[in-house]
């Protein structure tokens, strides 16, 4: 059956609570503060919020119920995403259908988390019952040390080397210096990575995410809502989300993404080569090659040789994670799986914080989340495009390694 | 890489305080520790549909089933992706980076996170996996290289998971039987550094004694763990240097209830086997626990000789029986005790040894040296519980199968 559509409903708002390396607040503070900011953007009152999407891991022991007379509220649509990198895709493809059936008029998308000093040694060896069985006792390295065999497999496989995601780390960190909240705040050369220490080799220090507080969030609501309301809103074209997918690979060298790109693509309407700028889900740089691969922008396998010849600012050729990613701005928990999907809202609706990707009309934000053992479980991504853009459709093409999903620099 | 004898302890330095790695664990991955207690691998196997499985479940991945088996696993399979830590966030291993992990795609078709020694080769390589205690006494997965190396425990990471005598000073609790004996040549020929033997009468001369107490590695203490203060003060002269203690004392003799008046024999076999191990315990543990991190080769393991008349009572052997029972469950809690510390209680049940208190137990019997020898082999793979021969592990069979099945046939 071909899936609906989420025709007549916008995605508007794009909130950010400022990052902070630690903070002596409660997870519930970022939230709060989170909401307070989106209804007073769009002029609303906290009542007119009907439906709550929540994604926290230190907002525990309490979930999204809890959250609610935390603060206030009596949603008649109430939603808890536990799914890390992949919350923000899949709060948004479950707000739209709540809004587009009725059940909800206004959902507030909500992920944040606090960042106490002892809290992300904490949340490592109680992560998931797998991986206190089975992967914190073997030197307690985290996710660093997951992804280091997921980075050495893929190198060994593909050919990838230390420059390939050195690359992309140089390039989100131009892009991180015009946004305001990013955390780093210094140029990052390709030296300078390359001399970085090692953590959990070939995982060096400038492939780590920074842990740290913060939130993002954003509305889901009809676009008729979103234009007597004077707000840029975004359509959804389209979205996928994937659980555990390929369980039988022996490494995670692809994610669920490359299960669902046909359906993303064809309910999108529109190809790889239409799309004007990437998010992706990057707290480590070889989950982004993984990205570009299994969403089609080059083939399986071409990613180190797609890296080589882009540039990944937000000025050049196929502009990536624009506002820095994660690598840049730190990994505010859940807020790491929100943060592409709000930067892609600020860019179609002209309104971003940091640079701005020239021309952009429709973008990809690309969700991965939960290490719950040895690999990645979640994944999700959504066709976004702005409102006063007209969806194209042209034939989709594979990138054949020169002109296909290229901007040219202007 | 063989492994240098460590240097003397700089007596100005700060002894390491111990520190254990994560020993958190769901119920159902402790068959795993049940497992590798005994020295084995064991995985999850679907009985259904033979799936084998890892991390374990509570159900089979694959078809539902709940009804899981654990079962012996021979470990083959590949590193497909390894890495060296040089980062943790915790205290353990903190203090000993750079540590070795691999990713493992076993044959059997399951891919496991694994500790890798240092002799594996970069992936892709053939390793053998197998399960290990670590300090915090739960199991966890080694990759090994495929064919046995030299001097393979010597590996740094993997001492961290055994008790190997090398280079260890170890006490001995008595010299004076065959399996005290046996057991003190067992470590010196495992290089262990020094070995204490203990003599409870010093004046009364027993068979092969002598030429134990010549041997270069090794010096009679007096011992007598009957008595309280002679405990104490072999613990004051000796208990901070002591890597080891394996607890060879046993009175043992050959009566039920009704064979014989009186408590004599049961008190006497109750004061060596069962109060002798709680004097040593509360003497020596303390100082075993405060250097269980003393470098290199610290304090790593405590042995109680027991009996696998422990598990149920040999009626022949009633009392004796009884007091192996209290002396286990004395040594149920001195493990505990111990576990916060990561030094290893390693409890030995081993059928009847060939000696004379067994002299009307017909064959097989067990001989000290093969006891001795089934010791030094479970410090070195870094085993708890040990069922040496072929008896013990029969006990151990039907006692696992159906305890009470055990008892009847034992009364017939």
């Amino acid at each position: 059956m071909a899936r609906a559509n989420y025709d007549g409903v916008v995605a508007c708002v794009p909130v950010t609570v400022p990052y902070v390396r630690h903070s002596i607040r409660g997870a519930h503070w970022f939230l709060a503060r989170a909401l307070r900011e989106l209804i007073a953007t769009a002029g609303l009152a906290k009542s007119d919020v009907d439906g709550l999407c929540v994604s926290s891991f230190s907002l525990a022991p309490d979930t999204a119920v809890g959250l609610t007379q935390h603060l206030g509220m009596s949603p008649r649509w109430l939603d808890h995403i536990p799914m890390g990198g992949a919350s923000g895709v899949v709060a948004l493809r479950r707000a739209a259908r709540a809004v587009q059936a009725g059940d909800a008029d206004v959902v507030a998308c909500l992920a944040g988390d606090t960042n106490h000093v002892e809290s992300f040694r904490l949340m490592l060896g109680n992560f998931s019952q797998f991986a206190r069985d089975a992967v914190y006792p073997y030197g307690a390295g985290g996710p660093n040390a997951s992804f280091a065999f997921l980075t050495a497999a893929y190198m060994r496989t593909y050919g990838a080397t230390r420059e390939d995601f050195g690359r992309l780390c140089v390039a989100q960190r131009e892009n991180a210096l015009a946004f305001p909240h990013a955390l780093m705040k210094k140029p990052l050369t390709l030296d300078a990575y390359l001399a970085a220490r090692a953590v959990a080799a070939p995982i060096h220090l400038f492939d780590c995410v920074m842990p740290c507080a913060g939130a993002e969030a954003f509305l889901v609501m009809t676009a008729d809502r979103a234009k007597r309301l004077g707000l840029p809103g975004v359509r959804i074209l389209g979205t996928i989300e994937r659980h555990n997918a390929f369980p039988e690979d022996p490494i995670q060298l692809r994610g669920g993404w490359a299960m669902d790109i046909d359906d993303l693509y064809a309910q999108a309407g529109v190809g790889p080569e239409d799309i004007d700028f990437l998010q992706t889900y990057d707290d480590y740089p070889v989950i982004s090659l993984m990205q570009i691969e299994d969403l089609g922008f080059c083939a399986k396998g071409d990613g180190p040789a797609f890296v080589r010849r882009h540039t990944f600012t937000n000025d050049g050729s196929f502009p990536m994670n624009t506002s820095g990613g994660q690598l840049s701005v730190g990994q505010a928990g859940a807020a790491g799986g929100y943060l592409g999907l709000v930067e892609a809202l600020r860019q179609l609706t002209g309104r971003p914080l940091g640079s701005t990707v020239p021309d952009a009309r429709i973008g990809l934000a690309s969700g991965f989340g939960m290490i719950n053992y040895d690999r990645g479980l979640c994944s999700g991504a959504a066709v976004l495009a702005g409102t006063s853009s007209t969806t194209r459709s042209k034939p989709r093409a594979p990138d054949t390694g020169s002109t296909a999903a290229v901007r040219s620099a202007p | 890489m063989s492994l240098p004898r460590p240097p003397k302890k700089n007596p100005i330095l700060r002894t390491r305080a111990p520190t254990t790695p994560p020993g958190g664990r769901s119920r159902v991955a402790l068959g795993l520790t049940t497992a590798a207690a005994l020295g084995r691998l064991e995985l999850q196997v679907c009985r259904d549909c033979g799936t084998v499985q890892y991390p374990p479940r509570e159900a089979c991945h694959a078809c539902l089933s709940e009804r899981l088996r654990w079962t012996v696993q021979d470990g083959a399979g590949e590193l497909i992706a390894d890495t060296v830590l040089t980062h943790s966030n915790d205290l353990y291993f903190r203090e000993r980076l750079p540590w070795r992990l691999g990713m493992v795609r076993l044959d059997a078709g399951t891919s496991v996170v694994a500790h890798v020694h240092g002799d594996v080769g970069d992936a892709p390589a053939r390793i053998r996996v197998g399960a290990r205690l670590d300090r915090a006494g739960q199991a966890v997965l080694v990759a090994f290289p495929e064919q046995e190396t030299k001097d393979m425990a010597d590996d740094r990471q993997l001492r961290e998971m055994t008790c190997d005598p090398k280079y260890r000073k170890v006490l001995v609790t008595d010299g004076k039987t065959p399996t005290g004996q046996a057991v003190v040549r067992a470590l010196v020929d495992a290089g262990a550094d020094l070995v204490w033997v203990g003599h409870a009468e010093p004046w009364k001369q027993y068979a092969g004694f002598d030429a134990i107490a010549g041997l270069p590695a090794v010096t009679p203490v007096p011992l007598d763990l009957t008595d309280s203060r002679a405990v104490s003060s072999l613990a004051a002269q000796i208990g901070g240097k002591v890597d080891i203690v394996v607890n060879t004392a046993e009175h043992h003799r050959t009566f039920g209830i009704g064979d014989r008046r009186g408590l004599d024999a049961a008190r006497a076999e109750m004061d060596i086997n069962y109060f002798g191990l709680l004097r040593l315990a509360q003497d020596f543990g303390p100082a075993l626990k405060a250097r269980a991190a003393d470098g290199d080769s610290g304090a790593c393991a405590w042995v109680n000789v027991l009996s696998v008349y422990a598990l149920a009572n040999f009626p022949a052997h009633g009392t004796f029986s009884a007091s192996k029972a209290a002396a286990y469950s004395l040594a149920q809690c001195l493990r505990a005790e111990m576990r916060a510390s990561g030094v290893r209680v390693v409890n030995v049940f081993p059928g009847p040894v060939d000696d004379e208190w067994n002299q009307l137990v017909p064959p097989p019997k067990l001989a000290p040296s093969a006891l001795a020898a089934a010791i030094v082999k479970a410090l070195r793979d870094g085993v708890e519980d040990v069922f040496p021969g072929e008896v013990a592990q029969d006990w151990l069979a039907r006692w696992r199968d159906d305890p009470k099945a055990l008892e009847r046939e034992l009364s017939l």
